[in-house]
């Protein structure tokens, strides 16, 4: 049978594979937004897992609400990508350095 | 191995190796692809937990509305590929290492002495007229009526801010002021120029 772990695990991979992600693609913000979009999956994979184990459907009630700010987070991250794009030419990361960090 | 056993390892092998394409494939259209996927795998595995109505909206909002947006400014923007990719390699190392790491501390604490079927057996099959939609109704406009309504006002603010920062006001486009329109004076329309007469020739 599949046990709760099983899913943790699966979650922990997805979660780890989207770190990597960020490390791997320092340049591209579209895939570091989708690798943002992974992490968020993964947290899911977990809660769902719970929710189904422990016969609590608040975990369902969670997903749901990271469902939303997720989507809100991917259109206002967007948003911003054009209007730098726009601005910059460039989606580097290398190349937004106006505040100087 | 039985047949949930078999959907669920098939699932996690395309789910992983999705996720692992879209972190490292040169094309970001066909790494949002990959992305579908992804989310779409997650969407089955979704189903075999029994949270079929998250897994339904997890396809159309995010397969049919989020992804369909990020295919859309992955296109619409024009990126050269080959600069993106410098640094690759030179990150690769590190980061394999600090994913098998995280995974190996996960599982040590994930495992199934801890988490497996002996601390949380698999729960009993529902009833054949349970539903899934209308349990997480009745606890969504309920106890969580408020957090709902906030919800919603985070997606209207997303959608405002989303507007406000895309919006572009074009220099030659022509468009009314209202305001200005409404509080127009007659003396700034009509000129009544005095002239002297004249006699007539």
């Amino acid at each position: 049978m599949i046990s709760l772990s099983h899913y943790l695990v699966l979650g922990a991979v997805l979660f780890a594979l989207a770190v990597v992600g960020i490390f791997l693609n320092r340049k591209n913000v579209v895939i570091l937004l989708m690798a943002i979009e992974l992490m968020l999956l993964a947290v899911n994979i977990n809660f769902l897992a719970f929710s189904h184990y422990r016969g609590d459907i608040a975990g369902q009630v969670f997903v749901f609400f990271i469902l939303t700010v997720a989507a809100a987070e991917a259109a206002i991250g967007l948003a911003i990508l054009v209007v730098l794009f726009r601005n910059r030419q460039t989606i580097d990361v290398e190349d937004l350095d106006i505040l100087k960090g | 191995m039985n047949f949930e056993q078999l959907l669920f390892y098939f699932f996690s092998t395309v789910l992983v190796a999705a996720a692992v394409m879209v972190i490292t494939i040169r094309n970001p259209v066909k790494a949002a692809l990959f992305l579908v996927l992804t989310f779409f795998t997650a969407a089955c595995l979704w189903i075999l937990l029994e949270a079929e109505f998250l897994a339904i909206a997890l396809v159309l909002v995010y397969v049919g509305a989020v992804m369909v947006l990020f295919l859309f400014v992955v296109m619409m923007l024009d990126v050269n590929l080959v600069r993106l990719r410098e640094g690759f390699a030179e990150y690769l190392p590190i980061g394999g290492i600090v994913a098998v790491l995280l995974v190996l501390e996960m599982a040590i604490i994930l495992g199934p002495q801890r988490f497996g079927l002996g601390n949380f057996p698999e729960p009993a099959g529902h009833a054949a007229d349970y539903s899934n939609t209308r349990e997480l109704g009745r606890v969504l406009y309920t106890a969580y009526v408020y957090p709902f309504e906030i919800a919603a006002v985070i997606l209207l603010v997303a959608i405002i801010a989303a507007i406000a920062l895309a919006l572009r006001r074009r220099k030659d486009s022509k468009y009314q002021d209202p305001r200005k329109q409404i509080r127009v004076e007659p003396a700034e329309r009509l000129r009544i120029v005095k002239m002297p007469t004249e006699k007539r020739g």
